[in-house]
């Protein structure tokens, strides 16, 4: 190939290298000039999928469009935040203008990234004071470093379910739920009936992998200050509740046989999803779970009486017995919607209206995430859902930190409490001192 | 420079001008190659799009910082010092895809040549057995790993039931760091029927002649197979590994289902999956770009990785394509 004729090529090739590289690598627009009030359409990405969840949604919507006739809402139902990550980087003219997530963890990379429209200039519009509006434990899991790119949507407590007939059969009162983790240990060992080298029934699942017995969940009956310091690092290794939450368990894995043999138990358990829940068929007789186990419970038609209070707290915290972990939906704009303004009064509705939230909180069986819905005359629950309205509202109820590389700080924290459950680790501080020093080096690295 | 050069170049030049026909035959030569360039502007277009272009992105992103939605910033070699320092995935990732580029694609060459052979040698049935090797390899993958699952299941699952019916204490398959590999191995040896069909294909095509006269020269079965067939289904058997190996470096899906429904894991409020469960034992290096590209939107470290895929994948190829001591042999 002639000289000339090389370099044009090469040329050409840098050129469209160049255009390519720069198409794909398009700031996020911030549009806000659409009339609200004009006639439109918006695209609402959501992740429910069960019909009587796809219900609630609609009934929702018709709420919103009720009160805004000029804004109709096309939704879109099982969405998951890959699909969401992939919509959100984007954009396009079929692309969602509201979207919601259940993975609080990844607000933090979803704030931090611009990922979703930063709500500031909206609800200081509209003059939104959300110290009245929201509890404080869910303002801070859909904001991140003073970033507030989405609003909660519904909440989730989490809670203790046990099965009362177990109690009666081992002598344990069920009206008298365990309240410090020494008085758990000893209702659990109480519960489990071995059976031969394996169990026929045990207490308590204790391992990180018993589905909702995770770190996180577990962390918020331990008082601590969060999984960050104010320098920004991680604090697993500095605050002590960490050290202490995870010897504890460790203690309860040991006392109910062992983490070998309670793994093996556990991949007989039907999926967390399902009917077969080990908690339904009464493979285990206590459950750390949220509230929405109360209607997967009754959709399985249990055969027996359900008991439902708060998960214990340390023997010294016991003034704080009622708190729990809060997590739930979240609700943003994407900020490539040309219809930003029509998206937020979506959002404003949904997130802050006590009658949409009273109503959407009972059709889906949630807790609801205002602090005039909560305590509305009109929301009706019964008794044992009380016990999750009750620990959304109790002051020390706590959640996991936003991260700017998502729930990845968390991945690392788990790894590390499984290799401690399973005995594999010698010296516990020193374990957590590299966990610590690993995560703030991800977090570097992703910023 | 001065005007006597000008002068002298000036009056060279008519006589340094080539000829007219040198001139007809340059033109010629470069319209044939405009010509050659046109007609295979499809495939530079597509090579272009498809290959160079990712390439150089993957390359210019593995030095900048970028989330997917900003535009990138300089970072120099910091994502390289972190992912080869500070990520521990990567050694853990990179073993896997080594012992699976190893022992998963061994097993699968092995097994799919041993009942190839099996096949060609039958007499009656053929079509029945090679039908029943092959369907395995439809099943989807998703479908085929649940499954797999659900049998290799330590506390319910068929397979253990049976071992322990004969005394046999079953392993915990995929719950269990040292067995989750193996047991992928078997999901792979069970689809193996892509392969049975292109060897019996090459077996089939070995001349008859060859094994008559190794036959007459008393060889045996297995001197037969080492001195006759082997030689001959060479280029096969490279073909089978060189894809297996591809197929091993980008292999996502089984591993990642297998570990989500072993751990129980499905996500939901707070509730994480960690890809590689047991213990990392299930990781492999597409799920590391995946998770550190579309899970914590570190695209620069995510570019790292898929560049030591590239490596890795270069390294073998060039390993198994040398003429001698690799797959192609010296032609001697």
């Amino acid at each position: 190939m002639p000289a000339r004729l090389r370099a044009a090529v090469a040329a050409l090739a840098a050129a469209s290298s160049l255009a390519l590289l720069s198409a794909c690598t398009g700031s996020p627009s911030t549009a806000t000039s659409d009339d609200p009030n004009a006639q439109t359409t918006i695209t609402f990405w959501h992740g429910w999928a069960a019909p009587s969840e796809v219900a609630a949604i609609k009934a929702n919507v018709d709420r919103f469009t009720k009160a805004h006739p000029n804004i109709k809402v096309k939704t879109v139902g099982g969405i998951n935040d890959d699909k969401l990550n992939q919509a959100l980087r984007a954009g396009g003219s079929n692309g969602p203008d509201v979207v919601s997530s259940f993975t609080t963890s990844n607000v933090g990379k979803f704030c931090a990234s611009g990922a979703l429209a930063d709500l500031k200039p909206f609800i200081e519009k509209d003059k939104l004071d959300l110290d009245k509006i929201f509890p404080k434990v869910l303002q801070d899991y859909t904001q991140f470093e003073g970033r507030r790119c989405s609003l909660p949507l519904l909440s989730d407590a989490y809670g203790l379910f046990y099965n009362k007939d177990a109690f009666r059969e081992a002598g344990l009162d069920p009206e008298a739920p365990p309240k410090t983790w020494s008085q758990f240990t000893e209702v659990a060992k109480k519960l489990t009936r071995p059976k031969g080298d394996s169990y026929e029934r045990v207490g308590f699942m204790p391992t990180y992998l018993g589905y909702e017995t995770v770190v996180s969940h577990y962390m918020s009956q331990w008082k601590h200050d969060g999984y960050f310091g104010k320098d920004g690092k991680s604090a697993v290794a500095t605050d002590p509740g960490f050290a202490k939450m995870m010897t504890y368990q460790k203690s309860l894995v040991d006392a109910l046989g062992g983490f070998e043999k309670l793994d093996r138990y556990r991949t007989s358990f039907g999926d967390e999803w399902g009917a077969k829940h080990p908690f339904h068929t009464g493979q285990v007789a206590m459950q750390l779970d949220g509230e929405w186990r109360l209607n997967f419970a009754k959709d399985a038609k249990v055969p027996f009486e359900i008991g439902v209070a708060p998960l214990p707290v340390a023997d010294d915290e016991v003034a704080e017995y009622g708190k729990g972990y809060l997590s739930g939906t979240i609700m943003g704009i994407a900020p490539q919607s040309k219809k930003q303004n029509a998206a937020w009064e979506l959002v404003k509705f949904m997130t802050t209206n006590t009658e949409a939230v009273v109503g959407f909180a009972q059709d889906i069986g949630n807790v609801p995430s205002t602090l005039d819905a909560l305590n509305s005359p009109d929301l009706k629950v019964d008794d044992r859902f009380k016990v999750f309205l009750d620990i959304a509202r109790h002051p020390a109820s706590t959640t996991s930190d936003g991260a700017i590389n998502g729930s990845a700080y968390q991945d690392t924290l788990q790894k590390f409490s499984q290799q401690y459950e399973k005995g594999k680790v010698a010296d516990l501080k020193k374990g957590l001192e590299e966990t610590a020093a690993q995560i703030d080096r991800d977090i570097a690295a992703a910023k | 420079m001065s005007t006597d050069t000008l002068t002298t170049k000036a009056a060279a030049a008519p006589a340094a001008a080539p000829p007219r026909g040198r001139n007809t035959l340059r033109a010629r030569r470069r319209r044939d190659a405009l010509r050659t360039l046109a007609f295979m502007s499809p495939w530079l277009i597509g090579f272009g799009v498809f290959f160079v272009y990712p390439l150089v992105s993957t390359v210019y992103f593995s030095f900048m910082r970028y989330d997917g939605l900003n535009p990138p910033t300089w970072r120099g070699t910091e994502n390289w010092v972190y992912v080869f320092t500070d990520f521990p995935q990567l050694w853990p990732a990179l073993t896997n895809t080594l012992w699976l580029c190893l022992v998963m694609v061994g097993c699968r060459v092995v097994f799919g040549l041993g009942i190839g052979l099996l096949i060609t040698k039958i007499k009656t049935g053929t079509g029945v057995f090679r039908t029943l090797f092959y369907l395995p390899y439809l099943a989807p993958p998703v479908a085929a790993t649940l499954a797999f699952v659900f049998l290799l299941n330590p506390g319910t699952g068929p397979v253990n039931s049976l071992l322990e019916s004969v005394g046999v204490p079953g392993p915990a398959w995929f719950t269990d760091p040292a067995w989750s590999k193996p047991a992928l191995t078997v999901l792979a040896v069970w689809g193996v029927g892509d392969l049975m069909v292109i060897f019996m294909a090459a077996l089939l095509d070995v001349p008859k002649e060859q094994y008559e006269a190794a036959e007459l020269d008393g060889a045996s079965a297995w001197q037969r197979f080492r001195y006759v067939t082997l030689p001959n289904i060479s280029p096969i058997v490279l073909f089978a590994v060189v894809t297996g190996i591809i197929g091993a470096m980008q292999y996502y899906t089984q591993p990642i289902v297998a570990s989500k429904v072993a751990s129980g894991v499905m996500g939901g409020s707070g509730v994480t999956f960690v890809p590689g469960y047991p213990e990392d034992s299930t990781l492999t290096l597409p799920q590391l770009i995946y998770s550190l590209g579309f899970s914590q939107f570190n695209y620069g470290a995510a570019c790292v990785v898929a560049l030591v895929l590239l490596a890795l994948s270069m390294a073998f190829t060039a390993l198994l394509m040398r003429r001698r001591g690799g797959l192609i042999g010296s032609g001697d």
